[in-house]
């Protein structure tokens, strides 16, 4: 009896302080990182044994911060006395780092859990490097999130940003890899400079880097805007929005496979956050005309991802395109919800803005899973190439299996999660006719055509990646002999496979989680349906959808079917060779490959690629075909400006003439010349 | 009252497993009067499925279980799917569960299934098929939606239900853009449905089969679920669009049994028109290229936006 009070107050002392007991959660994984030194390169110490432990400290913030949200107690905040002089670390925990939180949790234990069963020994860095690095960087982004004054969410975004960029590169022994690991750590660092103004122009003179001051500072319209375009810039270069996206397809494929998931599945995240933060918290002044550039750019970064992912012949490369697209489709609904927003239709902006949260959740959970099979088909093949997988689903029932799941979700496909987000995002879009401008009236229906080509087309891809890698035959022997996933991976796939199915069968919690933050940001949370068993956004007359019925029905005729074919009619079958149109002369060459299943979108968009063809002549003794496809913004954005700095360096070379005297010389004109400033 | 609702939809979906091959064979025998050769009888795709569920099933040596799942998955769509229309009824409990956005989802997800089914086997023909399939769909994805949007501009909702209530109670709207969305809608059923000018149902010349390469390697009582789940495709594209353009006849909220009657006359009657229509444009049609689909979508497209743009620009106020 007494042990039971004492469970129940501490229990309740612990509610009180649920950002206390966040932090002492996150303080966690920086243990684990430590304790990973300890027996570096024991794959059984920190693999086995310590991942699961992070996973673990994953599940306790995701219930840690769904019981937060879930209460809907209001913001708590702290302040540590750590960090320099007169800067003591500022915190906060609302409802916006609440539901980050529980995506970093939700997907970050299936993740820990699958990385725990992945890790073998003699790949590249030590495991306790890549432990200490993985945890480091998992508790890096919860601080991103927790983070209330400028100088703590810098630290934590570049700790951030370090960490990862560690391990992107643990195979640092091959020159594409330190590549793409330089183009990663550059395109962050662009983007963390254009964050760090963007935080200088909202202090609005108050030289206050709380994000407090920065709530309660008065913007004029043109600095609120300019820290907007700075905030876009800098949180589009870390979520992969066109034209910043120029590094994903470089780094995912070059990272493990867990840290490919992390990357695309938690850390975009971190981005979509910043931006909503900023956006909606720290700036008063919004303008629909944000919406509007928001709005394009999501969408034309959603086409373009999936456009470019539909041509990919590496199965990495393909989903980290596809990530480039559903970060479109994210904030796409930003975008909408903005334009709604600065326009007064304020629940219309609510339904938008959930949209673009859950579709964060659901793409951290669909798209670390389906980076976590392609690790399973990596140990199992040594192949990232789509032209040389194929029928994997004989060998490899589990992952086959987890990894349709995967697919069909991020195909947007009922009754999976992938759908009821773009389902949201659908009906928000048709509430624009209601937005005060008849010219942005007439243009974005044209914008909800776009994002279902992008859907379609999201499918399209989905079909290629599962077709080609895991149905058909094996288009080498050696695949025939390729192993099952361990049970540790297998545990953290279906982790996340379950919440896929979760969120697409009961999409209520998760509406209702978003509403949190939707009525934190903007005053307004979407009208909940009495009925728990569908969602009906704005009202059940207009539109409705229950994931519930959904499966219910299918599931009930498949079963009612197949008793009926069996009760009247039979159930006998026989195994022959495949009938083929009776053409016996069949390899296993001739089914489609990568290539040739994204010819049709080659042919049909052959504007947005610039591609490099061989064909073989009909004379060719030994017929090879290559095609190399690149796109338009290396060559009209990148290359310039790498030229122009290079061309700068060079012109300032002289200076470094290599004389001593020379240099103290310098350094005397620039002490001279401040002192003048100064005078 | 909620009992009887409930028969309603039960009624609903029998109606549609058992009309869909009629509706089939409705066109096939229109087709074969307009080209001059003797019609097949109308009981033709009974006589079909019948004999291809007594049949043994012939199965390839590597099929793995999503292709013999994958039949069952389609039916069970189109079963939902027909649950979801209203054809005869408005009453329907199970319409809630999705209103016509969702509806092209459960679309979606049957095509991906018959396309993985496709790429199963591993031949050069299932392949192509479902790459062909894929690129059909995620084409007239886009203009289906554009539909969708202009009912929602005149009628206000996306549930097919409330939908046609709204319609039914406002009988004397005509404005142009409802002309522009069934112009649209038509060519995205000829272009879902596998028939002509976008394929052909009845070939098997493989440069120009889509549909038929996917389905190359089953047999007997896959084959039979997969013929009868595409005619109910048809059949539930036909009633999406009776729904949305001809919605006359539908027994509305609180319907009794004379009045369910006379929605199942006029839907027989409606579905007749509707089935020699479509015989027609088939007859005097040309197959188009598979490189020409896009184009036709595209214009499929283009005339939904249209409707949209004429609707915007007329300014006319949404009903409901």
């Amino acid at each position: 009896m007494l042990n039971a009070h004492f469970w129940a107050t501490s229990l309740g002392s612990v509610a009180e302080h649920r950002l206390s007991s966040t932090l002492l959660i996150v303080a966690c994984w920086p243990a684990i990182a430590l304790a990973c030194l300890f027996r570096a390169r024991s794959i059984r110490y920190v693999a086995r044994f310590l991942f699961p432990l992070g996973a673990l400290i994953c599940v306790a913030l995701f219930v840690m911060a769904g019981s937060f949200l879930m209460s809907g107690h209001g913001p708590e905040v702290l302040t540590l006395p750590l960090g320099l002089p007169d800067l003591p670390f500022h915190l906060r925990l609302d409802a916006l780092s609440a539901f980050f939180l529980i995506i970093l949790g939700l997907s970050g234990a299936g993740i820990s859990t699958f990385a725990a069963g992945y890790f073998r020994s003699g790949e590249g860095t030590a495991p306790g490097l890549l432990g200490l690095h993985y945890h480091i960087f998992l508790a890096s982004m919860a601080v991103v999130m927790l983070a209330d004054d400028a100088y703590l969410f810098m630290v934590a975004w570049e700790t951030m940003a370090l960490t990862s960029y560690f391990l992107v590169t643990s195979q640092h022994r091959i020159p594409e890899i330190r590549r793409a690991g330089f183009l990663y750590l550059l395109m962050a660092h662009l983007g963390a400079v254009c964050i760090l103004l963007s935080f200088g122009v909202m202090q609005g003179g108050s030289w206050q880097f709380t994000l407090d001051a920065m709530r309660s500072a008065s913007l004029t319209p043109f600095w609120a805007s300019v820290a907007f375009t700075l905030a876009l810039l800098g949180f589009g270069a870390k979520a992969g929005l066109v034209p910043m996206h120029v590094w994903l397809p470089e780094a995912h494929p070059a990272a493990p496979s867990p840290v490919s998931a992390m990357m695309s599945g938690l850390m975009l995240k971190t981005a979509i956050y910043g931006l909503l933060r900023v956006t909606f918290d720290l700036l008063h002044v919004r303008f629909w005309q944000w919406g509007v550039a928001v709005l394009a750019l999501g969408l034309f970064s959603a086409l373009f991802g999936a456009i470019f992912a539909a041509v990919q012949t590496d199965m990495k490369r393909l989903l980290a395109y596809s990530s480039i697209e559903n970060v479109g489709l994210i904030f796409t609904g930003i975008g909408l919800s903005i334009l709604f927003a600065g326009s007064n239709l304020r629940l219309f902006g609510a339904l938008a803005l959930a949209a673009a949260l859950i579709h964060a959740l659901n793409h951290s959970l669909f798209k670390s899973m389906l980076f976590l099979t392609t690790g399973s088909v990596l140990h199992a093949t040594r192949q990232r190439s789509l032209g040389k997988l194929g029928g994997l689903i004989r060998p490899m029932p589990w992952v086959a299996a987890l990894a349709l799941i995967g697919t069909l979700a991020i195909a947007g496909l009922p009754p999976l999660n992938g759908f009821v987000s773009e389902w949201l995002l659908l009906q928000s879009f048709l509430y624009t006719p209601q937005l005060p401008h008849a010219f942005i009236n007439m243009l974005i229906p044209l914008g909800a055509a776009a994002l279902a080509l992008t859907v379609a087309l999201a499918a399209y891809v989905m079909v290629k990646f599962y077709g080609i890698i895991f149905l058909g035959n094996a288009r080498e022997t050696f695949l025939a002999h390729a192993h099952d996933a361990n049970w540790l991976e297998r545990v953290g796939l279906s982790w996340l496979a379950a919440g896929c199915i979760a969120i697409g069968v009961q999409p209520q919690l998760a509406l209702h989680a978003a509403g949190k933050s939707t009525g934190m940001l903007l005053g307004q949370t979407i009208a909940p349906d009495p009925s728990v068993w569908r969602i009906a956004p704005i009202a059940p007359e207009q539109a409705s959808y229950s994931g519930w019925i959904f499966l219910a029905i299918i599931l009930v005729t498949i079963a009612v079917t197949f008793l009926l074919v069996r009760l009247l009619a039979h159930g006998r079958i026989r195994r022959t060779a495949a009938w083929d149109c009776g053409y016996p002369w069949q390899t296993y060459r001739m089914q489609d490959t990568a290539e040739g299943f994204g010819q049709p979108i080659r042919h049909m968009f052959g504007a947005f690629f610039r591609m490099e063809r061989d064909l073989p002549a009909p004379t060719d003794l030994t017929p090879r075909y290559r095609v190399h496809i690149e796109d338009h913004f290396w060559r009209a954005l990148y290359r310039p400006v790498a030229a122009a700095v290079q061309k700068m360096a060079d012109a300032v070379s002289f200076l470094q003439g290599g004389r001593l005297a020379f240099y103290l010389l310098y350094s005397f004109i620039t002490l001279l010349g401040l002192l003048v400033f100064v005078l | 009252m909620r009992g009887i609702a409930f028969v309603w939809q039960f009624g609903e979906v029998i109606l549609a497993v058992a009309l869909a091959p009629l509706f089939s064979g409705w066109i096939a025998q229109c087709r074969a009067w307009m080209q001059n050769r003797t019609a097949p009888p109308l009981t033709q795709p009974y006589r079909m499925l019948h004999k291809l569920f007594y049949k043994d099933a012939a199965l390839a040596t590597n099929a793995s279980r999503l292709f013999r799942t994958a039949p069952y998955v389609l039916f069970g769509t189109m079963v939902l799917a027909a649950a979801i229309i209203p054809s005869v009824v408005t009453d329907l409990p199970f319409a809630r569960a999705a209103d016509a956005i969702a509806l092209i989802g459960l679309f979606a997800t049957a095509r991906v299934f018959q396309a993985l089914a496709a790429m199963d086997i591993g031949t050069a023909f299932g392949t192509l098929g479902a790459r062909r399939e894929m690129m059909i769909g995620f084409l007239a994805e886009p203009a289906m939606l554009m539909v969708f949007f202009n009912a929602f501009l005149l009628f206000g909702s996306t549930a097919l239900t409330t939908l046609v209530d709204n319609r039914a109670t406002h009988p004397s709207v005509i404005d142009p853009s409802v002309i522009f969305a069934a112009i649209a809608f038509i060519m995205v059923l000829l272009a879902e449905n596998a028939r002509i000018p976008i394929d052909n149902p009845a070939t098997h010349l493989e440069l120009t089969m889509i549909h038929e390469a996917m389905v190359l390697e089953y047999s007997a009582r896959h084959l039979a679920l997969i013929e009868l789940a595409s005619s109910m495709k048809l059949f539930n594209y036909a009633c999406i669009g009776l729904s949305l353009f001809l919605p006359w006849g539908i027994a509305i909220h609180g319907a009794h049994v004379g009045s369910v009657l006379i929605a199942l006359a006029a839907l027989l009657v409606k579905l007749a028109f509707c089935g020699a229509g479509i015989a027609l444009i088939e007859s005097v049609s040309a197959k188009l290229r598979i490189f020409r689909a896009p184009e036709f979508m595209a214009m499929a497209f283009l005339i939904a936006v249209l409707g949209l743009l004429v609707h915007l620009l007329l300014g006319a106020n949404t009903i409901a």
